[in-house]
């Protein structure tokens, strides 16, 4: 999708996407792939909903008490000889990176995965300071050549087939083309090998901070993540701050189900945990390690209806099973975080203002929340978005009037029954056979996929009661 | 009549309005099972398509009278849709959280209320009548019943069913992508959803689809009709009701 103008909407994004074979077949192979090893991973473990239930009480704990856990964070990360900084809004993060590049005398970065650094468009806030950025994991890598986003939390070119990411390295490296993943794998290799030797400054996302020792824990498969926080002399970590457990115990509690939910692995081939830069006799390390801990609303979601999913471990495994992200892939969302999740976060956030159609793009068929490794209720906090949704922003005349009258009408038979049988009076003359090809008004959109059965001409009940008294009448 | 074998059938909006005969035979099998038949007055819809759709205030204005209504009956109360009886379960008690009166009454209804094929389920073999129908079905597990009420064994019902085989479909347990106002509002979506499951039911060879919420069964039926495919499509209270003759 690279160079093409994504449509506005989210309809028109959905749209858009379901007229895409080549997304389908793609998202199709890796969901399905995925799903299938997650639940060889984490449903074969030995006491699975005991090690969940941990899980989510070491990051639903952490929440609770976030305050004091963020400033005994800073304290033990300071005292690791880190230096820490807080950022509001994702400019001022992008700003105090910038700044410690400027004051490092930094031209070359190399970064390993982190959704937080493209929720404050990172890369292109350092490009406009004039500092050359890479992108060291495979995929995003492939990501960044395409100018494109990642579509999934843990598999950014989940929409792309091996021959798509073939011809771009052909194209933008200029080799032979392939379609052979480890073909492609090597050409990347190569060229980041030389990266991450040039690179001056390191910048990691944090798949979780431990507030108790100042520990920074990434989890790759690649090492891009071990090269990317030793090789260059500055190390900057840029976290949101929900992203903490209490105690090294409980980084254990949620490693247990990380990589199981993510990926199908027991562990990451590699767990890097990161205290402080190097010190004196340390063999390798940066000179300086920055944290860069960035709000961008999620104090405000933390304060409202919907905090709990601050909770998310960002496995991605409620992409990988829901019918509506299968369907569309994760541009549809439109923003960082897509599937389920970002349904709920991207609104939190962003405010409900311009995502109000995220929340409503759910069956709420619970998928998402069968699947999640610390048992988030997505469906509920989705509902609690679309309260929010109705409260703050326009809806279509239709519903609003439809659901007043509704709730007027439903809370009083009789004037129920009116309305039904009017309703479905109108509707019954629309009908051949008892369906209805095409349904008038709002239930228009209902008809362009699907017959809608025409309305009985007598109602259950009436003719429950009718046939009920007539036995009474005999008896 | 002992007390104990009344049950309160609720005629969801749906049955009431476009299906009637889905009412009946639910009636009709639990009269076979043994129960006295009640159909409580005054029942409109339970307020989930409000609900769903984010309008709390008018979900709750519902709400409260169907709950008026059902507090007001003895025995179980059984609603054959897994959709509406994950409403007064779980929906309800969540919707009166701030009003402590009419959260307990809501409680004390949700302990009452099942889903109709979970009711089936939990009554002693005795009771249990199986019927005859040569068939092969496939199921589809609404997803408020499958993941929201938390009832996995409704296929027995179909296999305990003499000369009925049941196929297991592709992505047996995904959503048909119905969702109430889902299908209107993403209505494109929705139809990709329903194309996939139409595709893993004509695969598997299937007669009949039979599932335990009516909106599913709309949603597939008109889609299967739009379709022209021959496969039939019926809420669960049909099958068996046409399987014990």
């Amino acid at each position: 999708m690279s160079g093409v103008a994504m449509p506005l909407t989210f309809h028109g994004r959905a749209r858009a996407a379901l007229s895409d074979r080549t997304l389908h077949e793609a998202l199709d192979r890796a969901t399905a792939q995925l799903r299938s090893r997650r639940s060889t991973a984490l449903d074969s473990l030995e006491h699975s909903d005991y090690v969940r239930d941990v899980a989510r009480r070491a990051r639903m704990t952490a929440l609770r008490n976030l305050g004091a856990l963020l400033r005994e964070f800073e304290s033990r990360l300071t005292e690791n000889g880190c230096r820490v900084h807080w950022a509001d809004t994702a400019d001022d993060a992008n700003r105090i990176i910038v700044r410690i590049a400027a004051e490092a005398r930094v031209r070359r970065i190399a970064k390993s995965k982190s959704m937080v650094s493209e929720e404050t468009h990172l890369n292109a806030a350092l490009e406009r300071a004039g500092l050359a950025v890479v992108e060291t994991d495979l995929g995003e890598y492939v990501t960044q050549l395409a100018a494109s986003r990642p579509s999934h939390i843990i598999l950014p070119i989940v929409h792309m087939t091996r021959e798509q990411v073939g011809r771009l390295l052909q194209e933008q490296l200029g080799v032979p083309y392939s379609d052979d993943p480890q073909v492609l794998a090597g050409y990347a290799r190569a060229k980041l090998r030389a990266e991450f030797l040039r690179a001056d400054m390191g910048i990691t996302g944090a798949n979780i901070g431990v507030a108790a020792t100042g520990t920074i824990c990434l989890v790759t498969n690649e090492g891009n993540g071990r090269m990317v926080t030793t090789l260059p002399r500055v190390h900057v970590v840029l976290m949101g701050i929900e992203k903490l457990v209490a105690t090294m115990a409980d980084l254990d509690a949620v490693l247990k189900v990380l990589a199981r939910s993510a990926t199908g692995q027991q562990l990451t081939a590699y767990t890097t945990l990161v205290r402080g830069p190097r010190r004196a006799g340390d063999a390798c390390g940066p000179e300086s390690m920055h944290v860069v801990l960035l709000d961008n609303g999620r104090t405000r979601l933390l304060a409202g209806e919907s905090a709990e999913i601050l909770g998310c471990i960002r496995c991605g495994a409620c992409l990988n099973v829901c019918p509506v992200y299968r369907n569309i892939g994760g541009h549809a969302y439109g923003d960082t975080y897509p599937g389920p999740v970002g349904a709920v976060v991207t609104p939190g956030l962003r405010g409900i203002g311009n995502w109000a159609a995220l929340p409503d793009a759910s069956s709420l068929c619970g998928a998402c929340r069968d699947i999640c490794p610390v048992r988030l209720d997505i469906p509920r906090m989705l509902i609690a978005m679309r309260q929010e949704a109705v409260s703050c922003t326009p809806q279509p005349a239709w519903l609003r009037f439809g659901m007043r009258a509704f709730a007027w009408t439903a809370a009083r038979p009789p004037m129920y029954r009116i309305v039904a049988r009017l309703g479905g009076a109108v509707l019954r003359q629309r009908a051949r056979n008892g369906w209805i090809h095409r349904a008038p008004g709002p239930l228009g959109a209902w008809t362009t996929c699907r017959d809608l059965r025409a309305p009985a001409r007598r109602s259950f009940e009436r003719q429950w009661r009718s046939r009920t008294e007539a036995r009474h009448d005999r008896a | 009549m002992p007390t104990s074998s009344i049950v309160q059938l609720v005629p969801t909006c749906l049955v009431n309005d476009l299906d009637p005969e889905v009412g009946f035979a639910s009636a009709r099998v639990l009269a076979r099972m043994g129960f006295h038949v009640e159909v409580p007055r005054g029942l409109t819809c339970c307020g989930q398509p409000a609900h769903n759709a984010g309008f709390a205030d008018e979900a709750r204005a519902v709400a409260r009278h169907t709950l008026a209504v059902l507090a007001d009956t003895t025995g179980p109360i059984v609603v054959p849709s897994g959709s509406c009886a994950d409403m007064i379960v779980h929906q309800y008690p969540w919707l009166f959280e701030g009003d402590p009166d009419r959260r307990d009454r809501a409680r004390a209804v949700a302990e009452r209320t099942v889903e109709f094929s979970q009711f089936l389920l939990q009554q002693p073999p005795g009771r249990a009548t199986c019927g005859a129908l040569d068939a092969r079905v496939a199921y589809h597990s609404s997803c408020h019943l499958l993941r929201g009420l938390g009832v996995t064994n409704t296929p027995s019902l179909l296999s305990s069913t003499r000369g009925t085989t049941v196929v297991p479909l592709e992505d047996q347990e995904e959503c048909c992508g119905f969702g109430g106002l889902f299908s209107i509002k993403n209505a494109e979506i929705s139809g990709r959803m329903l194309d996939r499951k139409l595709s893993a039911v004509a695969a598997s060879g299937a007669e009949r689809l039979v599932s335990c919420d009516l909106g599913c069964v709309l949603h597939l039926e008109g889609g299967a009709r739009r379709r022209a495919l021959s496969v039939r499509v019926q809420h669960l209270a049909c099958f068996l009701d046409e399987a014990l003759g």
